[in-house]
């Protein structure tokens, strides 16, 4: 096993790898930026060496300072996290050619699904289920026009470089496909560096679901069931939960098992994700791999009842898997919402600053993987995930009203934060009979949210007073105001009478 | 006590009286009967009548929020006795509103000219952070009375920007 675990991220995805380090008795090696000196995971690590600037070029993605510090503290394996260099296959290969076990796949296996056409190339070639369209760039608006006619419109335009909504376009007819190749093409350049693009068949509001993996090193590749995750804004995932209420067993199996072929095919080892693309006829398509731990893992080991970190170190220690495909159980349901550091009322823009009061939810089905604290700067540096509320219960009716019973326990106060769109979300029809696509939150958002009660504004109003008696209480030297004496109150009643009375003649 | 108080953009006027660990309101000439606790320098219990109410209070800059369980509210509140109240003056939709940087960032963008006429909601100016640009908007129909902030300023939360009258 591993002598010290060195984790080259932030966050609470930190404090999450930290916790399975300290539960498995392997010291763990936190790194921070000057962003981030006071953060959760920097306390919560046995050793944390300062990384640099907190732009994340010169801290969290310095492959270079990242395994200087892995040399310096001793450490002889590196958990990336996700986001940062957790995708990367140059780091993946440092890491091997510095003698560190990188825990995660290898960079060959990396690199495959990395490229979105290479990815698509070889999962048709394995004769699996791809989005129909073209798995190499294209090379000229003629192509395009004649793949277009072929599969039918609509199609989807796409980055091959990356992904996020970037690069890419919606063509409805042929009159449209060159100007929105044309700014495909450009934005594309701009946000990878690559302006490839290719087609694929646009699904109409298709549904997100995918399949985790999980591989050692010794061949046993086993899929842990699937996750919804159609509720996103601008491409970003905002809630996921686990089983998707589209899936049956016999679904939930043929699901499973491409999504095997498909890590086998690249060769994959440790945890990844499949996405696919399910039409409104439950076809799925692959879509493309996700080659690390997702920020939605939670809902999987909740209703597994499994470990993935503990699991990603023990296989990247070469461990063989501890239980097999039939062994694999999916109860109850578990239900995720991302709370951001972000403002629903300005567009969701960030909402960075110091938490003044926190508090938190906990209770019966209630797991809270947290990177806040109360007194905590949110740093504008960085992406705003703040934590991850999951509720799980039997089943999913039961998962929802543990979930909304802990949004009305959870405050944060002294930044924005997009707690209020989870209550509408979970209180939406649609939502808790399961019809959801991914355009559903598109279409909430759209609606106004209701006005609160009026009832509640005479309550805010004598709450408010309170405050300002306390207040005064306590400025005045007197932290205990309820034990002076009748007098004194007297006496103080009627100066602020008296000057009450002279406020409002001026 | 006296209270001039402005939830939401709408004025109420409270009278609390304390005695034997009771409160006594007069709230727009209603009578209650509160028990009010404590809880943490920021977080109140309220019971009226039983029901039970949690109020969390919230400062950011020169703001104030008051919650009532999940519903949030603006709060103004003028105490005769305090000396920041009798610095601001008439606090309502008549008097001057200042615009403040609710993060640290860049003005990129003055939408308005002093002077200008302006609508309420509609953008005043624009700071960028994180490479996302936020507009400032005014809270109410008015006239530009100064722009502190020019084109290029780098500001913090709770620094002045502009002020509409």
């Amino acid at each position: 096993m591993f002598k010290k675990i060195l984790i080259a991220n932030r966050g609470e995805i930190a404090v999450r790898v930290i916790r399975a380090c300290r539960e498995l008795g392997i010291p763990s090696i936190a790194v921070y930026s000057d962003a981030d000196r006071a953060s959760l995971h920097v306390r919560k690590a046995d050793e944390a060496y300062h990384l640099g600037p907190a732009a994340a070029t010169e801290s969290y993605l310095n492959i270079q300072k990242i395994l200087k510090t892995a040399k310096t503290s001793g450490a002889d394996a590196i958990h990336p996290g996700y986001g940062f260099l957790s995708e990367n296959p140059v780091f993946a290969q440092a890491c091997a050619e510095a003698g560190l076990k990188f825990i995660g796949p290898t960079a060959s296996a990396m690199q495959m699904m990395g490229s979105k056409t290479h990815a698509r190339e070889q999962i048709a070639k394995a004769g699996l289920p791809i989005v129909p369209g073209t798995s190499r760039p294209l090379q000229s608006p003629a192509e395009a026009h004649e793949v277009a006619d072929r599969i039918g419109y609509p199609i989807m335009l796409k980055a091959a470089a990356g992904g996020g909504g970037k690069g890419m376009r919606l063509v409805h007819k042929p009159a449209e496909l060159n100007s929105a190749l044309q700014s495909a093409t450009s934005e594309a350049e701009r946000a990878f560096g690559d302006g490839s693009v290719y087609i694929e068949k646009a699904i109409l509001n298709p549904r997100h679901i995918e399949v985790q993996v999980l591989a050692d090193e010794h061949g046993h590749t086993v899929y842990l069931g699937e996750r919804e995750c159609s509720l996103q804004r601008r491409h970003q995932k905002v809630l996921e939960e686990s089983p998707s209420p589209l899936v049956d067993v016999e679904m939930r199996r043929r699901m499973g098992e491409v999504a095997v072929r498909v890590a086998q095919a690249a060769g994959y080892t440790n945890a990844g994700t499949v996405e696919f693309l399910v039409d409104q006829g439950k076809n799925f398509y692959f879509l493309e791999m996700n080659t690390r731990l997702q920020v939605e893992h939670p809902v999987t080991e909740l209703v597994t009842g499994l470990d993935l970190v503990h699991l990603q170190i023990r296989i990247a220690a070469g461990e063989k898997l501890p239980f097999s495909q039939n062994e694999v159980c999916i109860r109850g349901h578990a239900i995720e919402c991302r709370i951001y550091a972000e403002d629903p009322d300005n567009n969701y823009l960030p909402s960075p600053g110091k938490i003044t009061l926190l508090l938190a939810p906990s209770g019966p089905g209630i797991r809270r993987d947290s990177g806040m604290y109360e007194g905590w700067t949110v740093p504008i540096d960085y992406d705003p995930l703040l934590a991850k509320l999951i509720g799980y219960g039997t089943d999913r009716e039961q998962a929802i009203s543990r979930l909304v019973r802990a949004l009305n326990e959870y405050f944060v106060g002294g930044i924005k934060t997009n707690i209020s769109l989870f209550r509408r979300i979970l209180n939406d029809q649609d939502f808790h009979q399961g019809r959801v696509d991914t355009g559903f939150l598109d279409r909430l958002l759209n609606c106004s949210a209701s006005e609160s009660p009026e009832k509640d504004a005479r309550i805010a109003a004598i709450a408010a007073g309170v405050f300002a008696h306390l207040d005064a209480g306590s400025a005045s030297g007197n932290g205990r105001a309820h034990d002076l004496p009748e007098n004194v109150f007297s006496s103080w009643k009627k100066s602020a009478r008296l000057e009450a009375v002279k406020e409002s003649r001026e | 006590m006296l209270y001039d108080i402005t939830i939401d953009g709408k004025n109420h006027r409270l009278e609390l009286d304390r005695a034997d660990g009771r409160w006594h309101c007069r709230l727009d000439g209603s009578d209650f009967q509160i028990d009010a606790v404590l809880a943490r320098p920021d977080v109140l219990s309220i019971l009226i009548g039983g029901k039970a109410y949690e109020i969390k209070r919230e400062r950011v800059a020169n703001d104030m929020h008051l919650w009532v369980g999940s519903s949030r509210h603006s709060v103004e509140v003028r105490d005769p006795r305090s000396l920041r109240s009798r610095r601001s003056g008439v606090s309502s939709d008549q008097g001057p509103k200042r615009l403040l940087a609710s993060m640290p960032g860049k003005v990129v963008r003055v939408l308005l000219r002093e002077h200008a006429s302006v609508e309420a909601g509609q953008g005043v100016l624009v700071v960028e952070a994180m490479k996302m640009q936020n507009e400032i908007k005014s809270p109410k129909k008015g006239i530009v009375q100064k722009i502190i902030a020019d084109e290029g300023t780098a500001v913090n939360a709770g620094d002045l920007l502009a002020i509409v009258e």
